[in-house]
This record gives C-alpha cells, sequence and structure tokens, in this order.
C-alpha cells in the first residue's frame, strides 16, 4: 500500500533519466500528479480518529539483524506525506529543470516517502541516506557560485551526523536486540541503555538531527548550501528535506531518551532559542535575499524545537491541554514552514530569473512597475513574519502557549525571533517595494500566467491555513493526543 | 445587528479591490455609511442592556484548541464603534479627490477600519489578537505609498513600533491563555490571576498596548507616522487607530489582571501626565503644522491614560470619553490641515503666514477655529467635557497629576493659539506675493466631511449625558474598579 507511494517517484526517476523527453518537467509533474492522488487516497483510508501507526505493511528483511521491512503512518508520517507531494511538484514549477535535475528529485521524492514512513531503523536510516546523495548532486551540478565548496560542506556535516546517529542505533541493538520503533518506545521509560553509553547514544542521535534541521550551532552548511542550490532545490531542502530532523526529533530523540532530554531540558531549550533569535538577527543583516530567507528557515524550525523542547525537558509533567497545544503548533509548523519557506525561495527564484540578481538593494521601486508581484510575494512575507490571519501565526500561537507554561523564560526570549524577523522582512519590503525605481525594476514584467497559476494556489493555502485551520488539525488530532499521552 | 459593521467593511475592500476603480470610492462610502447608521441605531436603541457585556456571535472556531468566533457588546464598544464610523466616514469623504491606484487606497482604508471595528467588538483573546495585528499592514500601505514628508522612514517606524507593542501583547496574552487555560473575556475577567503573575504580566500587557496609544516615552512614531500618513491615514490613526491601544489597555489589561492595575496605576499616572505636558511643550516649537497636531494628539491621548490610570468610575468612564472626543476632534484636525495643504503645498507656518488664508480659504479658517477650540477644551465642545470628567476623577486618587495637568493645559491653549495666530490670522498679509493665488474651492464632500465631525463634537459637547449613559453603567460592572471609588 505505502510501498506504492515510494514506488511511484522511484519508476518516475528512472523514466525521466531512461527516456529522452522534449520537456522531461511535464513528465516529472504527471508522476507528480499520480503521487498526490494517491497520497490523498491514503488520506482518505487514514482514519483519523485513530492515534496510532495505521495501514502497516511488515515484510521479512534482513532477519538476521531483526531488520523488518516496516512501513506505516500516523496523523505526522500523513501530514509529511501530503506536505512532500505539495511542494516537489511546486518546487519543479520554478527555472527550468532539465532531466537530470527532474530524476533527481523524484528519486528524492521518493526517500522522502520512505523517511517519513519507515517504521524501523534500519529502514529509516536507509531512506534517510538515499535523500543524501541526490541532494548533494543537486547543489554540486546545478548550483551556482561557490557551489563546489557548500556542497561540500552541506555533504559533510549531514554525512558526520548520520555516522553519529548510526552509531548511536548500533550501539542500541546491541544491547537492545530490536531496531523496531515501537518496541523501543515501550522500553525507554526504564531507559535504553545504563551509565555513561546513553549519553553516548542520545549524543549520537541528537547531533546527526541536530545538523539536519539544523539547529544552532550546527547550522552553518545550510546559508551557503541553500544560496547557492537552484531554486527549485532550495525549496526543496528547506520545505521538506529540514523536516526530516524535525520529524526525527519527534519520533526518535523523544520517545526513546525521555530521562535524557529531561536532564538536559535546558540546554536543548538554549540552543533552540539561540537558533530562533540569532538566526533572525542574522537574517536581518543579510543584503542576499536568499540567504536572508535561509536564515529564517533556521529561524522558524527553531520554533519548532522550541515547542518540543519545552514540553518534554520540564522537570513536571505539563498539563495535557499545553503539551496538546505544544505538539499541534509545532506540527502545524512544519507544514506552515514547508510552504511558505518554499513560496519564499520561490519569489526569490522569479526576481533573479527575470535580472540574475538578488540583493535587496538591486531592486527598488518595484510597487509602481510589478504591483501584483509585489501583492503576492508580501503575503508570502507577511505569513513567514507570523501575521495574524494567515499560516504562520497559528503554529507560532500554539507553540508559545505551550512552551510559555513550561518554560515562560525560554519563551519570553524566543518572542524577540518575532521582532527581529518583522523587521528583516520590513526592511526587505521596503528596500524591494518602495524607494526609487531603479534599473533593475523599471522595465521588471508583473506575473506571468503560469506564474500565477503556480503561485496564487499557494498563497490562497496559506490563508486558508490561516483563517480556517482545522481541516490541517483533523489530520494529526489523535496523533497529538497519543503523543502528548506518551508524555505525562 | 452591530457585528455587520465588520462584515460589511470586509466585503466593501474585497469588493473594491475587485471592482474598477472608479466606483472605489462610492463603494467605501456607501459601506462606511452603512457602518454609521448601524452604529448609530445600536447605539441608540442598544439590543441589550450596555451595561453588560452581553455575547453577540459565538461559534466555535479552531474547536480542538478552546478558540472561538465570539463578539460582545456593552457601552464602551458601542462607542468606539460609533466614532470607528463616523472617522471612517469622513476620512472617505476627504480622500474623494485621491487620483493614484484609487481602489487600493480604499481597499487598505476600509481594511483598517474593519480590523478596528473587529477589535472594538471581538470577545475571544485570540480573536483580538488577529484583528489587532491586522489593523498594522493596512497601515503600513497607506503611508508607504500614498504618504508625504519622509513616508517611508514613517511607515516604517510606525510598524516598527506597532510590532513592537504587539509583541509585548502577544507575550501577555499567551501568560493570560496559559494561566486561565481560556481565550473568552466574560470567564477571564472572572478568573482569579495569581498576584505574581499579575504584578509582571499588567506592565508587559498595558505597555504592549500604550505603545498604540502614543504614551510617552514611546510616542514617538505618532508625530512622524501622522506626519508622513495621507490625510485620510493621519485621521485613522489618530481616530481610530490610537484608540485601539487604549481600549486594549482598558478592556483586556485591567479587566484581566486588576490587582497589578492597581499597583501600576501610579506610574501610568506619572507617565500620562509627562505625555500630557511634554507633547503640550513640544507642540509649542513645531513649524509644521502637521507635527503640532500629531504632538497634540499624544497630549490628548495623556488624559486618557490618566483617567485610566484613576481607576474610579468617573476618571475611566472620562477616558472612554475622551477616546470618543479625541477621534472626532483629531481626525477632524488632520482633515482640514490635509485640506490646506492640498491647496498651498506647504505646512510651513512661516509660509503660511503670509497666504492670507483666513480670506482665501473662509471655510477652513472657519472650521479649524472651532476645531481649535473643541481642542484647547472650550465648554461646550467635546473636549471640555471628557477632560473635565477624567480631571475630577483623577483628583480623588492622584491630586498632584491634576496640578500638574491644569498647568500643561494651558500650555495645549498656548500652542493652538499660537498656530491660530500664525496660520490664519497673521498680519504679515501685505507683504507676501503668494496672497494673490487662487485655490481650488472646497469641494461638497470636504465641507460635508468636517460638518458631521464638528457636529459629533458640539452634540458631544452640549449633551455628553448622551455618551456617558452608555459608558459609565458599563464602566460600573468592570472588575478593576474600586468599590469606594
Amino acid at each position: 500500500m505505502i510501498t506504492l507511494l515510494i514506488l511511484i517517484p522511484l519508476v518516475g526517476a528512472i523514466v525521466v533519466s531512461a527516456a529522452r523527453f522534449g520537456n522531461p518537467r511535464i513528465v516529472a509533474l504527471i508522476v507528480n500528479v499520480v503521487s498526490a492522488l494517491y497520497a490523498l487516497l491514503l488520506w482518505q483510508r487514514f482514519d483519523v480518529h485513530s492515534g496510532g501507526m495505521q495501514l502497516l505493511e511488515r515484510h521479512e528483511w534482513i532477519p538476521a539483524i531483526g531488520a523488518e521491512y516496516l512501513l506505516g503512518i500516523d496523523g505526522l508520517s500523513l501530514l509529511l506525506v501530503l506536505l512532500t507531494s505539495l511542494i516537489i511538484p511546486f518546487a519543479l514549477m520554478s527555472g527550468k529543470p532539465d532531466r537530470g535535475l527532474c530524476a533527481l528529485m523524484l528519486f528524492t521524492q521518493s526517500a522522502l516517502y520512505g523517511t517519513f514512513t519507515a517504521q524501523n531503523f534500519v529502514l529509516f536510516f536507509l531512506f534517510y541516506e538515499m535523500s543524501l546523495i541526490p541532494s548533494f548532486l543537486l547543489i554540486k551540478i546545478w548550483g551556482g557560485k561557490n557551489r563546489d565548496r557548500a556542497a561540500t560542506k552541506f555533504f559533510v556535516y549531514t554525512f558526520l551526523g548520520s555516522v553519529a546517529m548510526l552509531l548511536a542505533f548500533l550501539g542500541i541493538y546491541l544491547v537492545r536486540g530490536t531496531f523496531d520503533f515501537a518496541t523501543l518506545t515501550g522500553m525507554a521509560r526504564g531507559g535504553l541503555l545504563g551509565g555513561t553509553a546513553r549519553w553516548f547514544a542520545f549524543g549520537g542521535i541528537f547531533l546527526g538531527l541536530a545538523v539536519k534541521v539544523p539547529l544552532f550551532p550546527f547550522h552553518t552548511w545550510l546559508p551557503d548550501a541553500y544560496e547557492t542550490a537552484p531554486t527549485g532545490v532550495s525549496m526543496m531542502l528547506t520545505g521538506v528535506l529540514s523536516k526530516m530532523g524535525v520529524y526525527g526529533f519527534i519520533r526518535l530523540l523523544v520517545p526513546l531518551f525521555p530521562n535524557e532530554i529531561r536532564a538536559a531540558g535546558p540546554w536543548l531549550l538554549g540552543l533552540a532559542v539561540c537558533s530562533i533569535v540569532f538566526a533572525s538577527l542574522a537574517a536581518w543583516a543579510q543584503t542576499d535575499l536568499k540567504r536572508m530567507v535561509a536564515y529564517l528557515s533556521i529561524n522558524h524550525l527553531g520554533y519548532c524545537l522550541l515547542g518540543l523542547f519545552a514540553i518534554t525537558s520540564s522537570a513536571v509533567a505539563p498539563a495535557a491541554p499545553d503539551s496538546q497545544a505544544a505538539l499541534a503548533g509545532v506540527f502545524v509548523q512544519i507544514f506552515n514552514h514547508g510552504i511558505t519557506a518554499a513560496a519564499l525561495f520561490y519569489w526569490v527564484g522569479l526576481l533573479e530569473e527575470r535580472r540574475g540578481a538578488r540583493g535587496i538593494n538591486d531592486f527598488g521601486g518595484l510597487m509602481q512597475r510589478a504591483p501584483l508581484f509585489c501583492a503576492w510575494m508580501s503575503v508570502a512575507m507577511f505569513s513567514s513574519l507570523g501575521l495574524p490571519g494567515l499560516n504562520g501565526f497559528i503554529g507560532e500561537f500554539l507553540i508559545f502557549k505551550g512552551s510559555f507554561a513550561t518554560a515562560a523564560p525560554f519563551t519570553a526570549v524566543a518572542v524577540l525571533g518575532l521582532l527581529f524577523t518583522a523587521i528583516a522582512f520590513l526592511r526587505a519590503m521596503q528596500a524591494l517595494f518602495s524607494g526609487p525605481l531603479t534599473p533593475n525594476s523599471a522595465s521588471l514584467p508583473d506575473l506571468y500566467r503560469r506564474e500565477k497559476l503556480v503561485i496564487i494556489p499557494v498563497t490562497l493555502l496559506m490563508f486558508a491555513i490561516g483563517v480556517a485551520p482545522q481541516f490541517i488539525f483533523n489530520v494529526f488530532n489523535s496523533t497529538v493526543a497519543n503523543v502528548a499521552q506518551l508524555l505525562s | 445587528m452591530i457585528a455587520w459593521t465588520i462584515y460589511i467593511t470586509f466585503a466593501a475592500a474585497i469588493l473594491v479591490i475587485a471592482a474598477p476603480a472608479r466606483f472605489a470610492r462610492w463603494t467605501a462610502l456607501s459601506a462606511t455609511a452603512a457602518d454609521l447608521l448601524i452604529s448609530l441605531i445600536a447605539f441608540f436603541r442598544p439590543a441589550a442592556d450596555p451595561a453588560h457585556y452581553t455575547t453577540l456571535v459565538r461559534v466555535p472556531w479552531i474547536p480542538t484548541l478552546g478558540m472561538n468566533y465570539q463578539l460582545a457588546v456593552d457601552g464602551v464598544s458601542l462607542t468606539m464603534v460609533l466614532v470607528t464610523s463616523l472617522t471612517a466616514v469622513s476620512a472617505v469623504l476627504f480622500s474623494w479627490e485621491v487620483q493614484e491606484r484609487r481602489n487600493e487606497f480604499f481597499f487598505w482604508l476600509l481594511l483598517v477600519v474593519a480590523g478596528s471595528f473587529g477589535v472594538f467588538l471581538s470577545a475571544d483573546l485570540f480573536l483580538f489578537f488577529v484583528f489587532y495585528e491586522l489593523v498594522i499592514v493596512p497601515k503600513y500601505f497607506l503611508i508607504a505609498i500614498w504618504g508625504s514628508t519622509n513616508k517611508e522612514y514613517g511607515a516604517m517606524k510606525l510598524t516598527l513600533y506597532s510590532f513592537f507593542g504587539g509583541a509585548l501583547v502577544f507575550l501577555g496574552i499567551i501568560a493570560a491563555y496559559v494561566a486561565a487555560g481560556s481565550l473568552d473575556f466574560n470567564e477571564l475577567a472572572r478568573f482569579g490571576f495569581d498576584p505574581h503573575l499579575q504584578m509582571w504580566a499588567f506592565p508587559v500587557l498595558f505597555l504592549g498596548f500604550a505603545i498604540l496609544a502614543g504614551a510617552w516615552p514611546f510616542h514617538t512614531w505618532a508625530p512622524t507616522g501622522h506626519v508622513a500618513a495621507p490625510t485620510a491615514g493621519s485621521m485613522l490613526l489618530a481616530g481610530i487607530v490610537m484608540k485601539l491601544g487604549a481600549y486594549g489597555g482598558l478592556r483586556v489589561a485591567m479587566n484581566l489582571f486588576p490587582e497589578g492595575f492597581h499597583v501600576w496605576s501610579k506610574w501610568i499616572a506619572v507617565v500620562a501626565v509627562i505625555g500630557i505636558v511634554y507633547a503640550a511643550a513640544v507642540a509649542l516649537r513645531q513649524r509644521d503644522l502637521k507635527f503640532v497636531i500629531g504632538y497634540s494628539s499624544v497630549s490628548h491621548m495623556g488624559f486618557v491614560l490618566l483617567g485610566l490610570a484613576a481607576a474610579n468610575v468617573l476618571g475611566v468612564s472620562g477616558a472612554v470619553l475622551q477616546m470618543f472626543s479625541h477621534g472626532v476632534i483629531g481626525a477632524l484636525l488632520f482633515a482640514l490641515v490635509g485640506m490646506i495643504y492640498h491647496r498651498t503645498h506647504t505646512r510651513d507656518l512661516d509660509s503660511l503666514a503670509g497666504m492670507n488664508l483666513r480670506r482665501m480659504l473662509p471655510f477652513t479658517t472657519f472650521a479649524f477655529v472651532l476645531a481649535a477650540a473643541a481642542s484647547m477644551g472650550i465648554p461646550g465642545f467635546s473636549g471640555f467635557a471628557a477632560e473635565v470628567t477624567i480631571l475630577i476623577g483623577a483628583w480623588k486618587t492622584f491630586p498632584v497629576a491634576v496640578w500638574i495637568t491644569g498647568a500643561g493645559m494651558v500650555l495645549v491653549a498656548a500652542f493652538t493659539l499660537r498656530i491660530l495666530r500664525r496660520a490664519f490670522f497673521s498680519d504679515q498679509i501685505a507683504t507676501s506675493p503668494e496672497a494673490a493665488v487662487a485655490y481650488s474651492p472646497i469641494t461638497f464632500a470636504e465641507k460635508a466631511g468636517a460638518t458631521l465631525l464638528l457636529v459629533t463634537t458640539l452634540a458631544a459637547g452640549l449633551y455628553p449625558k448622551l455618551l456617558l449613559d452608555r459608558i459609565m453603567p458599563a464602566i460600573e460592572t468592570m472588575r478593576f474598579i474600586q468599590p469606594n471609588g
């Protein structure tokens, strides 16, 4: 059942790379229509009232090490599957992807579906690594200036993190004899490992995931990679790949190491707050729009981790409404950041496509020449800075509500991040949209119809989640209740 | 019924942006006129007792998280809705001649109005905050696109201050929500918050609101913002937006955290008095007519804060009356300045002195004299009624503050007379060669807008009971009122 979901883009990747189509993007988009329909079918089959794993697929795989082929989805997995199905076609619509790029994107998509549905570490790790190589190639081959350095940095960081995570899991396997997430979660309450080993295991997994998200201070690969990658790839990296890290925190670290998280609580919260505040300050200082959006990506995922750490690390179990609010906030923020950040990269990509420049001082007075362009672009910016009525606010409100209950001082500092983000965006808006007309923006064409067809549905989705988010909550409500119960 | 003000205005905003530009101003005018009619009916024939905070609508919004779409109304909300629609109608009338990107202009203008209606009517903390923040964005565009002097700087400054205030409000709201587990104003106003929480949550929340109300020393966005804004923008800022802050302080901060309020009220009074005197003194030294009016707004809003700090029925009712009164007078003054600037292209007092305005623009002069009188607090105008009520209320709590404020009122009179003399009744007429320029005549729309506001300030000044009958019973039932107040 779920296997088919993983196979569709994989087959698509092979078809695109093997046959010579006149327009490989069309083929890739058709593949995505099929996989999106299939994801919707899964949603329809999915029982939203049950919080556990559903639509399980279990086969023998490598019996020698007890690695099963085990796929399943709960609300969180479903949410991420839906997000992937939304972001990849969106990313394919930017720029002029050639055959290889389309094929690698589809290949990555397959790996993403696998990562989000695998319920056994060996399988999870396989898919997790399967996404690394194509992303590396996408940056290395199709990237802009400094692509070699950025791609290498990205690869080294992520790969070292992965190795640390693998070693940690091998250690757990040697003691506990299983790779199965559900079984390990059951054992976790009493501590998976003893002595200092548990800290090595915790540290290894933490490192692997923190690099992927990324969390301060493991974030330095990100601005370089996002800056140099072609627009579509940046959209995919920030929209979905970064979610693998957050997903891992929720799926692996929190259930398997509840005691360690509690012990390290203030440190983890501190790192999340640093992510939020420093990244937004760094964004404020950027003059390259793409780099600014990249830093804000770190900032937004920092909110996810703040909410998650706040409810898992407090000494007393948080009240059920608070932990549910924070978790629902984290989940919805994952989704929101996916669409909003991807949309922002798309906009920067449009500017770059038109004029080959993306510095905030390269443009000016755009509002006079391309009013529609500015209007729809500012919606994405307002969504990202968390304006009520748009999607970003819902997630941030819930996260702050949940984290305030257990970690009020950290939350109060994190609110600064909201402010700096607002300043960063206002500064960019002012420089781009108003002021005197510069040569670059003098005859800048307004939105073309094909661009409208891409960006307007995405923007309307931001409004929809901002005004009536209940339909998104329905996807993961039961899962949130389940996880919250696990915490209390 | 009064909830329809929100829907009509939002619908009109969408209509304006979707329809061709030539329909824009008529759509905006009919929508705001309908708002005015609705709020007048609701004000004079309230559906429920204005003394109680009566829920109008309550629909689950995000049920899993306890958020409701909930609107409620009492005498205070009725008054604020009324002043909002009055200001809105006249702001539309004063924007009749806007040519540049007309439909976008009215779109943003209607969004400010609709969001403000939402703030004054919402009874759910989450909904309240959504509307509150929603007002910020259109303000930015109104100023940044259609503004004048230094518009980008002014727009940016105003927006950043608003966001900063918003962040503090956000923190306070989260604290209240976490502690009480509810977002419903009625439930929150009954909840006994921990005194320690109140001690820090109140100042955070109130400060957030006070920034938008133009409280000293966070007032500097107001004069620059007013000067940069187009005429209708300044009218909305002075008439409505600054009131959002004061209303939030009253409805949310003071009602939720009464004990915190009583501890901090003397500091609010100190800030209020400094604001009144300081802003009036600064206004005395300005050369730009609009800066003078901008600083006078800050000074008048200081009275609102002083009334709130008094913490008794008279003081707080006076504060609400002052919000109404300053909404009308402030909007009128900015409208008249806009009327002059539109024709003379200068607001510099020295240049205006040579232009013989009292002969060239007789209607403007007449209206300006009346508006200036109202602003100075001459009996018979709403400003006097409001300020006297506030001072009597504050006398019981802070007699010293009343003494100092009395001195401040002399300064208000001084700067108002100064601009009257310099701009309209100067004697350097003969020496100026520009005196002969013929200005375009005052349009009917401008006259209608100015008359509407003038009549309102006179009506409220001659018969303040009309408003106080709605306001005082509502204040009496509020939680922070001391039993002996």
